[in-house]
């Protein structure tokens, strides 16, 4: 055990210091589809020194992954690396035989990827799968690796590892497993890790504490780490240099804050500005810069720069392929604008200004109007099967009693962890689902317990925008049909003809080509269905949208595109908006006031900047530190408030406060009074028996 | 664990009670007169005798008299007197179980021990020739008619080349060995009688392959079908990014996860050998329950019928526990 414990906290001093543990040039990676080649990664050159951080950044698409997996040559037919060199200190990964592929993998390079759901094999105990690890490279007997996994655990922040062990990987929650997986990496002390969107799948504050985690380790085990992350906040988090990637290219690199300061690839420069930030002050327009168009299509790549048909800077040079070349020391870019010494406009500054600019009346000017919805107790259970004939009956406490008030013309964000309760109470406004108990009413009638009939004029006037644009469109319908549809069944227009003008009207209104309309959702990109859905909601001219999670499934840019289309629909057509999310950034954004949700409870509510600002509730604080900001400074300045610990289960709630058993200040009386939901300060209400007292 | 089975026992108690009452109800709404079947023309058109026979076998009692008379009989292990061969259905079934129970357990053994590897290899192997063998055989065996290949097969094996012995479960002269089990090739073991012991077993061989061919048939398939699946998930990049040999990722790793489907098949396939061997049976003059059912059918013999419906029932609802315990035992998720 003791030797375990010294090997654990050993640093693997690097050979040399300074030097690359990993080389990579011009790799290139194609799949060999039927359609013809997708160039994946097409010519990528990096390297990473020992006990270096090195982030990938770019969108979907991009080759982050393919480029990842390529350095194991763990990609499967039709894939296929056809030219380049990877180099692991200083051995030619691309020539090994297959055995020697193997003693590499999971010893000298090891890898944590996306998903820690589908990552652990569900039907091997944990112990099995972290002693193999160590069993197959020969390095530790049975006992051995058995001690050494336990302590491993116990290292990742796993509590009872030695039960935990035991356990089967459906134990265990995301973040846990996350852990898990971080201790299998680690378990050979490998001199690199390559971590693909490890945070990606996790809540924000479970992310907050994998990035500490993956920080500590690379000071104490002192293995360099590849971070590949599709979000320049988590980059920042954790990494002195990034390489950001755009159609299977390297289009920029750099140390991580002169990039973020400074970027000097359009792309790079795009990015940043699609990202709201909590730590600026809020824009007089609240639009974001954004570019237009999506990546390029993966078998029709640009001859010439690949992000000419995006960019807004294009010269007439643009045509031909520029290089990756350097521009100051550490500093390379693939652009012939910067190549050329022109400065790009730094970030921030520029705004395109389209944005139409009839004041949205503020909350305060309507405030003593009736709410257009008023939530009071609001409870959903869900009754959950039972443990077999003879088990305890069972209820999950989705929505918990909430209170929540939406004036005409505002905006009201909901932010919460997964499985706060957030989108079953986007439903049971809707009522898609049926409220146990409280009461909702909608433009002064309460529907909470009203018949479908009494409903269906009221379906009219609230709409709902939903997360996934794949799933909720019927795929064998056109969009001329889809959009027409709704205004048909409630008997908008008096002719086919009117039904096809509004059709194309509301195509342009969410700024598609009306022709698009005899198109299926399937020729549409994930960015350009999202607008579509906003068009089917629209098509009732409702005066109320709930979108829930409506971009949580874009990249950057398309979600800037879509928050700009939804500020413009509302000024323009005087929406109220429910916004519900989980980046935080998005919903300060959008929002006038947000509601933080904790275990189906409001846990605060207040207008944007004050929630900010200052927040009186200690989880609100919690929440807003663990957003990770996009800029390396900012991020190291910062203090990180580490909540502890994972939100505990719906189905048998703490007693008193909900939050008590993650709660700093919990004092006796949280355990037995539910705090209640009271306003503190103009316009800001919190539940919580010491509020701001965090 | 034990609150699992226990509660899957129950349910399966549940389900043979309704399947009493089903099977009471379809034997007593099924269209055609037994008493007429059993008769023949001749008595059948005498009122009288005719009267009398339904008193003598209570087919003139009220529906649901006739329903808890036969729950209780059911409950002494009295599935009632056969019409036609006038003796205990129980002791009927008794007599022609074991030779459909050998049957069919030689045939589920050939196509697991065949199907599985075949099925694992072609995965592994896939579009090379054992993946084209493994598709061909099971094409063969899930299309082709029972009736047909058990033809091909006596004429090849039988007629033609003269290899394998005909129909029956003996040779007709052999005397069978002393019955403990009723199952042959035990029964013969037991008594060291070997030349009988290689006389059953040779009879065997075509008729179980006869029946196995289409369980064989989707084995192979769902194997390999499973297999593949297995093979795409996440876990297993994982065990390859961990350096783990290619052998034991396939054996620890995605074996037992692709299994877990093929339990299922399994069971229900042999549930399926085990009743449905009629044809086989009949053209391999096989004295098994197969045929039996087939008789009583003909001859419309109700407690017959009643009695092999509800042992059928009572083999599906065991192999089905049989399922969900194994089920339980090889996927953690399924308990909690
Ligand atoms: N199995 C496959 N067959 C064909 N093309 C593929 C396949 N897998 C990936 N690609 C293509 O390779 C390119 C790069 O994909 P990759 O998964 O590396 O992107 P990424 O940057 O990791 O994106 P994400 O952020 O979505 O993870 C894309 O054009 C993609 O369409
Ligand atoms: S090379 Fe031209 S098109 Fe490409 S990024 Fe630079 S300015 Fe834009
Ligand atoms: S009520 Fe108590 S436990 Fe709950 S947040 Fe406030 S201080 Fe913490
Ligand atoms: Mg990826």
């Amino acid at each position: 055990m003791a030797d375990t414990r010294s090997r654990l906290s050993s640093v693997r001093t690097p050979a040399t210091t300074g030097t690359a543990v990993l080389d990579v040039r011009d790799l290139r990676t194609q799949f060999f589809t039927d359609a013809g080649i997708v160039r994946a990664v097409d010519g990528v050159t990096f390297s990473v020194a020992a006990g270096e951080t090195l982030g990938i950044v770019g969108e979907s698409g991009s080759g982050k992954s393919v480029t990842a997996l390529s350095l194991m040559r763990l990609l499967d037919e039709p894939a296929r690396i056809v030219g380049g060199e990877v180099r692991f200190q200083g051995r030619d990964v691309l020539a090994m035989n297959p055995d020697e592929l193997r003693a590499l993998r999971g010893d000298g390079v090891a890898m944590v990827f996306q998903d820690p759901m589908t990552s652990l094999n569900p039907v091997l105990r944990i112990a099995r799968q972290l002693v193999e690890t160590m069993r197959a490279h020969g390095r530790f007997s049975d006992e051995q690796a058995t001690a050494r996994a336990i302590s491993l655990l116990g290292r990742m922040g796993i509590t009872a590892p030695e039960r935990a062990i035991n356990s089967y990987p459906h134990q265990f929650s995301g973040g846990m497993r996350q852990r898990v997986m971080l201790a299998m990496g680690f378990s050979n002390e490998p001199a690199l890790l390559i971590a693909d969107e490890p945070t990606t799948a996790l809540d924000v504050t479970i992310q907050a504490q994998i990035l500490d985690l993956i920080v500590e380790l690379n000071r104490d085990f002192g293995a360099a780490i590849i971070l590949i992350s599709h979000a320049l906040g988590v980059i920042a988090n954790v990494c002195r240099r990034v390489i950001v990637m755009y159609a299977g290219e390297v289009v920029e690199e750099g140390p991580t804050e002169q990039v973020l300061a400074d970027p000097r690839h359009p792309y790079t420069w795009a990015l940043i500005n699609a990202v709201p930030r909590i730590d600026r002050h809020l824009p007089g327009t609240r639009r974001l810069t954004t570019i237009e168009g999506a990546p390029p299509d993966p078998l029709g790549i640009p001859s010439g720069c690949r992000f000419a048909p995006r960019c807004p800077f294009r010269i007439a040079k643009c045509d031909e392929h520029p290089a990756l070349l350097d521009l100051a020391p550490g500093r390379k870019a693939r652009c012939w604008v910067t190549q050329s010494g022109e400065p790009l406009p730094p970030p921030m500054a520029a705004q395109t200004a389209t944005a139409v600019s009839t004041a949205v009346p503020k909350p305060s000017e309507t405030a003593i109007a009736e709410p257009l919805l008023k939530v009071r107790g609001l409870v959903k259970h869900f009754p959950l099967p039972r443990d077999g004939l003879f088990g305890p009956k069972k209820v999950v406490r989705a929505v918990g009693g909430v209170d929540l008030d939406v004036i005409e013309g505002e905006t009201v964000g909901v932010v919460g962890e997964s499985g706060c309760g957030k989108s079953t109470f986007a439903r049971l406004v809707v009522r898609i689902h049926e409220p146990t108990a409280g009461s909702i009413r909608f433009a002064g009638q309460e529907i909470a317990d009203a018949s479908a009939a009494v409903i269906r004029p009221l379906r009219r006037r609230m709409q709902m925008v939903f997360q996934d644009p794949y799933a909720s469109l019927n795929p064998r319908m056109t969009v001329g049909d889809i959009l027409s549809e709704p205004i048909r069944f409630h008997g908008l227009t008096e002719s086919a003809r009117e039904t096809a003008e509004r059709v194309e009207e509301l195509l342009a209104a969410v700024g598609l080509n009306p022709k698009m309309a005899i198109r299926y959702p399937h020729e549409f990109s994930g960015g350009q269905r999202q607008r579509i859905s906003i068009a089917r909601a629209l098509a009732l001219k409702p005066e109320f949208i709930i979108a829930d999670e409506p971009i949580s499934s874009l990249d950057v840019n398309i979600q800037a595109q879509i928050i700009n289309l939804l500020i413009d629909l509302q000024e323009r057509f005087r929406l109220t908006y429910l916004f519900i999310a989980h980046d935080l950034a998005v919903v300060r954004h959008i929002s006038d006031r947000i509601a933080v949700f904790y275990l189906g409870k409001v846990m605060e509510i207040a207008p944007a900047e004050d929630l900010f600002k200052a927040s009186l509730h200690p989880y609100t604080r919690y929440l807003i530190s663990a957003v990770p900001i996009p800029d390396a400074d900012a991020e190291r300045s910062r203090a990180r408030l580490p909540l502890a610990g994972e939100p505990p289960s719906a189905i048998d709630p703490p007693s008193g406060c909900c939050f008590r058993t993650r709660c700093p200040i919990a004092k006796p009386i949280c355990a037995e009074v539910t705090p209640p939901l009271a306003m503190l300060r103009s316009d800001h209400l919190a539940a919580c028996h010491f509020p701001g007292q965090f | 664990m034990s609150r699992y089975i226990l509660s899957r026992l129950v349910l399966a108690v549940v389900m043979a009670l309704l399947a009493t009452l089903v099977i009471f109800l379809l034997a007593n709404t099924v269209p055609g007169d037994p008493v007429l079947a059993q008769l023949g023309d001749l008595a059948a058109s005498n009122k009288e005798f005719v009267a009398e026979w339904r008193a003598k076998w209570g087919l003139d009692l009220p529906l649901w008299q006739r329903y808890v008379i036969f729950l209780q009989q059911l409950l002494h292990g009295d599935l009632g007197i056969s019409i036609s061969s006038q003796r205990p259905v129980l002791q009927d079934i008794r007599d022609f179980a074991p030779a459909t129970l050998e049957l069919a357990s030689i045939a589920f053994l050939l196509s697991l021990v065949v199907g599985i590897p075949l099925g694992i290899m072609a995965a592994m192997r896939r579009d090379s020739w054992i993946d084209h063998l493994a598709r061909l055989i099971s094409l063969i065996g899930v299309s082709s008619p029972t009736f047909w290949l058990a033809f091909i097969m006596l004429a090849l094996f039988y007629g033609g080349l003269q290899i394998a012995p005909g129909p029956g479960r003996i040779d007709a002269i052999a005397l069978p060995p002393t019955s403990v089990t009723g199952l042959y090739l035990i029964d013969s073991a037991l008594g060291g009688d070997w030349d009988t012991f290689r006389d059953a077993a040779a009879h065997l061989v075509l008729p179980s392959i006869v029946l196995a061919a289409a369980t064989l048939g989707l084995i192979t398939r769902t194997t390999r079908a499973s297999m593949l699946e297995s093979m795409q998930q996440d876990y297993v990049r994982v065990a390859r990014a961990k350096g783990i040999r290619e052998r034991r990722i396939v054996i620890g790793h995605i074996l037992p996860n692709a299994l877990i489907p093929v339990v299922t098949l399994g069971g229900l396939a042999y549930a399926n050998l085990l009743t449905g061997a009629v044809l086989t049976e009949t053209i391999f003059s096989w004295p098994g329950l197969g045929r039996y059912t087939f008789r009583s059918a003909v001859t419309l013999d109700f407690p017959a019928i009643m009695g092999i419906t509800l042992i059928v029932a009572v083999v599906y609802l065991f192999i089905n526990l049989l399922i969900d315990i194994s089920y339980a035992l090889l996927d953690p998720r399924v308990v909690r």
